[in-house]
């Protein structure tokens, strides 16, 4: 099984994202995770979805998503040319002493403390999923209370992969 | 055991006796494992038709109605007679058979994702993807479709699971489903707020709807309101839950429905609604019902209180367990005579709209009043959708024992012969007649192949106005009555030869024939008949 990102723009039209899940469901693909927000012009939506599935599943994935009415533009995210950014915020139970330790760990990581409770501590941390991964592994002696995970979000490097919505709107 | 026969053993442990359905490739696994089984599947002439009968089956037993029928355009035919029953509350256990499952979205022969057509007309869905889940899945959807609000669930089961050994075949006893635990019971406290209104209520009505009906509870809502002497209006779904003769009983509420049953809402004091959805078709301004008045509203599905209309007091359970629960506390209401003798009143100063009819036609109204009389006390009557539904809801007389099915929520057109049908089967010891238009009796007229195939004993009542009468209805109040769309010819069909075709009874009736002698040579007749009626065009309802 291979896994690639991709980058959708849709019109922000009602139920858009409900038939690109649909997609997923009805064609029996694996969704790992799916992103979606406004981008700076609010008639579109960037959507990112991470699939998973081998190489034909993958390349249908991306021609069945591109056929959808409300889809201007679907491009591979390719892990060389992209940034991707995963953020979680996580609520770990922690006395005082667990606090000054879990605090240092959170630094390492470049996390940030967003909530302190007198028996828990909130973790708000961003990266990579894989850098998420690591930094769950160490909290293992800790017990975890809450977990929310937005999934990815991802961009193309530099300039010259930029879909400009002038463009879009020809389609 | 493979898993179509896994499937038919889980139908036999639900107690299955009757399935309706058509074949196809997709599901040919599953009646081919049917064979060795006493359960009995009857071959309909098109899929919408199963889901009908499997609902007209259903009300009648109290239980899931089954139908099993092939994947792609089988499935999809099935559509409308699910929503109709999810609109209706019916409780129905559908099963289609998917093409195998490495083949799923690959847009294979009759490949239908089903599962995602149906999303919005089921209580829930199954695509089947291990042959070791199906007994779990099989009783979870007839715990799902019997439980709480009924309502139809769907299983999609691909030929590759149907055909995969089972390794170890267990019937649950239990479900376990964390996510869905429907409320029965009502809750104590609820329970005796609802008390101290009633004890304080001058004027007081219940409005009952279908749910009365579905949860078994006809004996326990007319008991409670003979003894406190409440007086009772309902939806059309509830129409039969009190006889129409009793004396407590104000007919139907809402656009269609009685002037009187209106008002006496109106001037209530105290609104009881119980197994009903406060609709659109109900009432008119669900806003302003609570103006003047305490509302208690039961209903099995808290999401439906407070959807249309906000309730004094909330009470959630099945009719059945709440009303016995509230049956164990002595209530001492105020004396309701005078608010009844009002309603009296009210309803014998209303003027009947008497028969518009031209001297060639029957006197639809007069017909059917007649028609119930003489039916026999226990018989089942299935009306259609169209005018002949609306009059059917103000002159058709239920009798103590009878029942009133149609189709309510969705209207669906075609519903009354194969609902009809269905219901035969699973009460064959009670009379049962279908009445629709002739629009209605041509959507779903394939099934007389059926009802003859296998002996149906109904009566089939067409009226006849060659026209799609309540449409033409539609058109006079909104379009500057410019008919379009609704002249259904003059001529055609000849139902006479259409009985023939099939070797059923035939009789005709129009405003010349003797009425009583028709109607008793049609109700006295065996097996399946039709009786034409010739009505108005211009009548209205």
């Amino acid at each position: 099984m291979n896994k690639k990102a991709f980058q959708i723009i849709v019109d922000n039209t009602p139920g858009v994202l409900s038939r690109i899940s649909g997609l997923f469901t009805r064609r029996g693909y694996n969704i790992e995770s799916i992103t979606a927000g406004e981008t700076a012009d609010p008639r579109f939506t960037r959507i990112t979805i991470v699939a998973s599935g081998d190489d034909e599943t993958l390349e249908q994935i991306e021609k069945q998503i591109g056929k959808l009415t409300d889809v201007r533009d679907i491009r591979e995210l390719k892990t060389d040319e992209s940034v991707f950014r995963e953020l979680a915020m996580i609520k770990v139970r922690a006395g005082a002493k667990d606090k000054t330790n879990l605090i240092s760990i959170a630094n390492v990581f470049r996390g940030n403390i967003i909530d302190v409770g007198p028996e828990s501590l909130m973790i708000e941390i961003t990266g990579s999923s894989s850098k998420i991964d690591a930094f769950l592994h160490l909290l293992d002696g800790y017990e975890i209370l809450e977990l929310a995970r937005t999934g990815v979000a991802g961009l193309f490097r530099g300039i010259d992969k930029v879909v400009y919505p002038a463009n879009l709107l020809g389609k | 055991m493979n898993g179509a026969q896994a499937m038919v053993k889980c139908l036999e442990a639900e107690g299955v006796e009757r399935l309706y359905g058509y074949s196809g490739a997709a599901i040919c696994p599953f009646y081919d494992a049917l064979l060795s089984s006493k359960i009995t599947p009857v071959l309909v002439r098109q899929e919408q038709n199963a889901a009908h009968m499997a609902s007209g089956y259903a009300r009648m037993k109290g239980r899931a109605g089954v139908c099993v029928v092939t994947s792609g355009p089988g499935a999809t035919n099935l559509i409308t007679g699910i929503a109709t029953a999810f609109a209706d509350s019916i409780p129905l256990v559908c099963i289609t058979g998917q093409v195998v499952s490495s083949m799923i979205g690959s847009d294979v022969f009759q490949e239908a994702d089903i599962t995602g057509a149906v999303e919005s007309f089921v209580k829930y869905s199954y695509l089947v993807r291990d042959a070791q889940d199906l007994p779990r899945i099989m009783k979870e959807a007839f715990y799902i479709a019997e439980s709480g609000r009924r309502g139809p669930v769907l299983i999609d089961v691909p030929t590759d699971v149907m055909a995969c050994e089972i390794k170890k075949y267990v019937y649950p006893d239990k479900v376990q489903m964390r996510t869905y635990k429907p409320t029965v019971e009502g809750n104590g406290a609820q329970i005796a707020k609802v008390i101290r209104e009633l004890e304080k209520a001058e004027r007081p009505i219940m409005c009952v709807g279908g749910g009365v009906a579905l949860s078994g509870a006809i004996d326990e809502i007319r008991a409670f309101v003979r003894k406190y002497q409440i007086p009772v209006v309902s939806t059309m779904m509830g129409i039969g839950a009190m006889p129409s003769g009793d004396n407590l009983y104000f007919g139907m509420v809402g656009n269609n429905g009685r002037p009187y049953a209106n008002r006496a809402v109106g001037e209530s004091d105290l609104l009881l609604v119980v197994g009903a959805r406060v609709a659109d078709r109900a009432v008119n301004r669900p806003d302003l019902i609570t103006e003047n008045k305490v509302l208690i509203h039961i209903d099995v599905d808290p999401a439906e209180i407070g959807k249309n209309v906000g309730p004094t007091i909330p009470l959630v359970g099945d009719i059945r367990h709440v009303f016995r629960q509230i049956d164990k506390s002595e209530i001492h209401m105020k004396d309701h005579a005078a608010w009844i003798n009002t309603l009296c009143e009210y309803r014998l100063r209303t003027q009947e709209v008497r028969a518009k009819a031209g001297k060639a036609y029957v006197d639809v109204r007069a017909f059917l009043e007649t028609l119930s009389l003489r039916m026999d006390k226990n018989a089942v009557f299935v009306c259609d959708v169209g005018q002949n539904q609306i009059w059917s809801t103000h002159y058709f007389k239920v009798s103590e024992k009878g029942r009133f099915m149609t189709s309510g929520g969705m209207g669906t057109m075609g519903y009354a012969i194969p609902a009809a049908f269905g219901a035969s089967q699973a009460r064959p010891d009670r009379q049962t007649i279908a009445l629709c238009g002739d629009g209605g009796f041509q959507m779903s007229m394939c099934e007389l192949g059926t009802i003859a195939q296998y002996g149906g004993d109904i009566g089939i009542v067409i009226l006849r106005n060659n026209t799609l009468g309540m449409v033409m209805e539609t058109i006079h109040s909104l379009y500057d009555s410019r008919a379009t769309m609704v002249d259904l010819g003059k001529d055609t069909p000849d139902y006479k030869k259409i009985a023939e075709a099939y070797g059923m009874g035939y009789e005709m009736l129009d405003g010349k024939g003797d009425m009583e002698q028709a109607l008793y040579s049609f109700l006295h007749a065996d097996g399946a008949r039709i009786l034409e009626v010739s009505v108005d065009p211009r009548d209205r309802v």
